[in-house]
């Protein structure tokens, strides 16, 4: 590989420049947080809204902010957790373990010290983003009904939770008699031990077109042999990446968005993000206008831009994209002549009034060049088993299909894991059953949390689809930028114990947006929620 | 076509590069097995895979424990109640039972005589995504490996091809059993210094693959000191590890460095995996053990690309904290593998080909020099054809190991059954013969006695429905399945 040379373009050459920063976790992730932040005040002026002054101020306020904000998290995580463990390395304490390594060194050592990849000492340092900052909180300090009731709720994360005693239901009655699964499971060891197809089963294949079919309504097959398996959604997204653009190239990405994709897409493939920004006052519905302008603004500034990243259904904001939006995308990627990646892992978890219409169908209904449409798809959220591991590259692109099937050897799913997946959806009766129940169950609870927090004068963002909602919080922040949206997640997490994910971790434009997960509690702990929030809100509002 | 033309340069380079590797007679081999598999009774003339490193000798023990444990999964009435935990369950350091229980296997392979902590376990999906993974921790495109050759043919793929690394091989000859020397690696990183090639690191494998031998401890740490003087890293392949079934004791890089007052930890990387040792490859377990502490934290953060299923390390870590089962499996299995290469290459003796002496691994190094009509590469590949087209076997040349001389070939020994072993060896020894004589007449005499050979067959027929057999285990094989 000679990509080096292109140091100028790559992510990761920017961030070395850049050393006074503090919080460099992924200098990538850092370095459009950086173009952010100029973006801001200088779509303020444009506005009028805010002013110079201000916006200059808040990069300022913001590099001050954070600074507070590590020295806190160190001090305090230096009472727990053994320091000379890497393990408590995930969380902002990665510093500790570094002394401790160069203890190992010899005297000759220290001098010419070791040297790791760019990559790995930009991912080495301590996060900068908040929404592993709060899911690693979370772990330190699990809520739990019995035994640390005051606790942190998590709902920062969308698992699916709401659903698990079906999949247990079945599981005990399907494998009933049975020592690893019943012998059409095929879980003999000649079944699970080997070698098997690196890009996955057949078998799993077939059941998982099925199950696709299923989940969106019917309405659109999928071939089998378009499908490479992955080890999950974010391998798949990963892999497709290094199969679409080279380092330094780059992905249009309406924003806000889901804070994984900067590690999928930037970390290892070295594929820029450029986000197009959509806005409350359109439900943050993607306009194709924006998309014109980031491309035009990127090719100025001489980035080649190979695709654009959907997610569909919206992860952060629920709402789901039009046909008529997918038609002008499928319009604009022909004209730009890029590739559309869309990320559909939560099409079978909708709930609302808007009909879920996957990209594939509108390509099936038209005469589209379809090797330039890629789907993401995967269990982890339609069928809530995050942990089993199984994500779907769906792609009419026979080149992609054949390099993304060698780079599946890097992120098999794991045989047995597959045999019993396979055999779960197979069973098209429980599967529709379960589609039905989990969409009844999170209307359910979407509808009552929505609506506490409507009583508690937070608005969310009109949504169909996902396991989250959008919240608006811009009036309980002061001042209105990302610091005081920093400093409402603090107050959350640490005086309501809740972690939710704030927008700027989503990469959203105006401050104020909050993710909240909440699939992760059942309905019955909804008003324990509610209650903590309150807190929260009465705090924000008696101060002002 | 114009369409596909123009979306093909839409394309990265990586996906439309060959730098994958693949494009070599160690994976055109499969290919042949691949469309003509060997089927005792169904297809008794097909290609006999001799080019996988599958360890299928004790399944049987494997199978038994499965039978005896039904808690260990979590997808079985009786160990259901732990779904709900496991489920949803996705955090990248894996789960801390796992962790614990792999640390303590990979002491007990190592004899007991080293710890490893479960803290610096990195998980990744297997080996290959253990390899790649540590390159993109250690080094940056364009930065270069040493690795002594001959070397495993896929760590082209496995290290180069995503992260931009490029290898540099250091020549190892058969003068002294392939032994790597000071010498040798010394001259290749002078090589690369005076080519402007930035050298991270070296890679090796220990026990070696496609050798079968084990570093002896001086050579270990030698190695050991030469990658401190020139404060570059190590990273020590050892998957391996557990399939040493004779003598010398297998030494680990983990025990050398403890030895080793002066030496500079954070230098050293091991990576492991249950593929070959447990014979699971089906469970891509494979991690990344690191004594440098940056690395385990940023290499933490990539185990997300490729992890293994909760439901998998669940039932793995009630398997591997069994000690009496691990203790008795890692016995066992070395004492199966011990006896089936001493019949291989007893067989292989009395047609006077011979082997390099190894003592581990699921694979020999066979020497056919004295076959060759020109000892050339292309001599090689001459004669590696007429075994794959003509004996029907699908053993890996040397030259897709990047071996400097001509005329060696890995035959891997486990993943087949006697009565296969017994086929291949009547097939060598015919063709060597038939070669002799000029003629290919025991050819045909030996196709005509290989139906006697069956009624011994171990493998039975309920056992496998075609769909769940292994592309590569000399059993029946559905054309559903198919690696690559």
């Amino acid at each position: 590989m000679t990509q080096t040379q292109k140091k100028s373009i790559n992510p990761f050459s920017q961030t070395h420049n850049q050393n006074q920063n503090p919080k460099t976790e992924s200098s990538s992730s850092s370095s459009s947080r950086n173009g952010m932040k100029l973006i801001v005040p200088l779509q303020s002026v444009v506005q009028g809204r805010n002013g110079f002054l201000l916006g200059s101020l808040i990069p300022c306020a913001l590099f001050y902010f954070f600074q507070l904000y590590l020295k806190r998290r160190r001090s305090n995580s230096n009472s727990n957790n053994n320091p000379s463990s890497p393990s408590s390395s995930s969380s902002p304490t990665l510093v500790l373990p570094r002394s401790s390594s160069r203890s190992n060194l010899s005297s000759r050592g220290s001098i010419s010290r070791v040297r790791l990849s760019k990559l790995a000492s930009i991912l080495s340092k301590p996060d900068d983003s908040l929404y592993y900052i709060g899911l690693d909180r979370v772990l330190q300090d699990p809520y739990d009904v019995f035994v640390n009731p005051n606790g942190i709720i998590q709902l920062g994360l969308s698992d699916n939770k709401l659903c698990l005693d079906l999949i247990e239901k079945w599981l005990v009655k399907n494998l009933e008699g049975s020592v690893m699964g019943n012998s059409d499971m095929n879980l003999s060891i000649n079944g699970i031990a080997p070698y098997q197809a690196f890009d996955g089963l057949n078998e799993l294949k077939i059941a998982l077109a099925d199950f696709m079919h299923q989940v969106m309504g019917g309405s659109v097959e999928f071939d089998p042999s378009n499908m490479v398996l992955t080890s999950g959604a974010t391998p798949a997204i990963e892999i497709l990446s290094f199969c679409l653009a080279d380092q330094g190239n780059a992905f249009l990405v309406p924003t806000p968005f889901y804070p994984g994709f900067d590690r999928d897409v930037r970390w290892r493939p070295g594929i820029d993000l450029i986000p197009v920004h959509c806005r409350s006052t359109d439900n943050f519905n993607l306009n194709i206008t924006a998309l014109e302008q980031a491309f035009s603004q990127a090719r100025k500034r001489g980035v080649k831009v190979r695709g654009i990243l959907i997610s569909n259904p919206s992860n952060p904001v629920g709402n789901i994209l039009t046909p008529e939006m997918l038609f002008s995308l499928l319009d604009f990627a022909e004209d730009k002549n890029i590739h559309i990646i869309a990320d559909e892992v939560f099409a079978g978890s909708t709930y609302g009034s808007e009909e879920f219409v996957s990209i594939a169908e509108v390509l099936d209904s038209e005469y589209i060049d379809k090797s330039r449409v890629h789907i993401i798809y995967g269990l982890s959220k339609d069928l809530a088993i995050a942990g089993f591991r199984v994500g779907v590259i769906y792609s009419h692109n026979k080149t992609v299909l054949d390099a993304a099937k060698k780079m599946s050897r890097f992120a098999t799913i794991s045989a047995p894991t597959q045999r019993i997946v396979t055999s779960m959806l197979s069973d098209k009766r429980f599967i529709q059953e379960y589609i039905d129940t989990n969409r009844h169950r999170i209307r359910r609870v979407h509808d009552e949390f929505v609506d506490c927090l409507t009583k508690l004068g937070i608005k969310c963002a009109k949504s169909s689809a996902g396991m989250f909602c959008w919240a608006d919080m811009s009036g309980l922040i002061k001042p209105y930028s990302e610091k005081g949206e920093l400093e409402l997640w603090e107050k959350f997490m640490s005086v309501a114990k809740i972690n939710i994910t704030p927008g700027s971790a989503c990469h959203c434009i105006e401050p104020g947006w909050f993710r909240i997960c909440f699939t992760t509690i059942s309905f019955e702990e909804i008003p324990l929620v509610i209650e903590r929030i309150r807190k929260v809100v009465k705090t924000c509002k008696s101060s002002s | 076509m114009s369409l596909e033309n123009k979306n093909h340069q839409l394309l990265s380079k990586i996906a439309t590069n060959d730098k994958h590797g693949e494009n070599s007679p160690y994976f055109d081999g499969w290919k042949a097995y691949e469309s003509n598999p060997f089927h005792p009774t169904k297809n008794p003339q097909g290609v006999i895979q001799m080019g996988l490193a599958e360890n299928q000798l004790c399944f049987d023990l494997i199978e038994e424990w499965i039978r005896n444990n039904p808690k260990a999964s979590i997808c079985t009435p009786e160990g259901v109640n732990e779904f709900r935990n496991i489920a949803n369950f996705q955090d990248y350091h894996g789960l801390p039972e796992f962790r614990n229980a792999v640390a303590n296997f990979m002491s007990k392979v190592r004899g007991g005589r080293v710890r490893f902590d479960p803290d610096r376990i990195i998980m990744s999906g297997g080996a290959t995504g253990a390899n790649e993974l540590i390159m993109f921790c250690l080094a940056d495109p364009g930065d270069a490996f040493l690795v002594p050759s001959p070397y495993y043919p896929a760590f082209v793929r496995d290290l180069c091809w995503r992260t931009g690394v490029q290898l540099i091989p250091v020549q190892c000859h058969s003068s002294n059993n392939f032994k790597i020397t000071r010498e040798a690696l010394e001259e290749a990183y002078m090589k690369a210094q005076e080519g402007n090639i930035n050298v991270k690191g070296l890679i090796i494998t220990n026990p070696s693959n496609p050798l079968g031998t084990t570093i002896e401890k001086e050579t270990l740490k030698s190695i050991v000191s030469f990658i401190n003087e020139n404060n570059i890293h190590l990273v020590c392949d050892e998957i391996y590890s557990g399939t040493v079934f004779d003598t010398p004791k297998y030494v680990s890089v983990a025990e050398v460095i403890q030895e080793m007052e002066e030496c500079k930890k954070d230098l050293i990387h091991i990576i492991y995996s249950l593929s070959k040792d447990m014979g699971l490859p089906g469970f891509r377990v494979g991690l990344v053990y690191s004594y440098n502490n940056e690395v385990v934290n940023c290499g933490r953060k990539m185990s997300s690309f490729g992890l293994v299923s909760s439901q998998t390390q669940h039932f793995l870590a009630a398997m591997l904290s069994d000690n009496k089962f691990v203790d008795k499996f890692l016995a066992e299995s070395s004492r199966r593998l011990r006896e089936r290469r001493e019949f291989f290459t007893k067989g292989l003796e009395k047609v006077n080909i011979t082997c390099l002496p190894s003592n581990a691994g699921l694979f020999f190094w066979m020497n056919l020099r004295s076959l060759l009509k020109e000892k050339t590469f292309e001599g090689e590949m001459k004669l590696w054809r007429l075994i794959i087209n003509e004996v029907k076997l699908n053993v890996s040349p040397g030259s897709a190991f990047d071996c400097s001389e001509p005329g060696w070939y890995r035959v891997c020994f486990a993943n087949m059954d006697h009565e296969t072993v017994e086929i291949a060896l009547m097939r060598i020894r015919a063709f060597v013969n038939g070669r002799d004589k000029g003629k290919n007449m025991e050819i045909k005499r030996w196709k005509s006695n290989l139906r006697l050979s069956f009624s011994s067959r171990r493998f039975d027929e309920k056992v496998m429905s075609p769909h769940m057999m292994s592309p590569h285990s000399p059993m029946p094989h559905s054309p559903l399945v198919r690696a690559t």
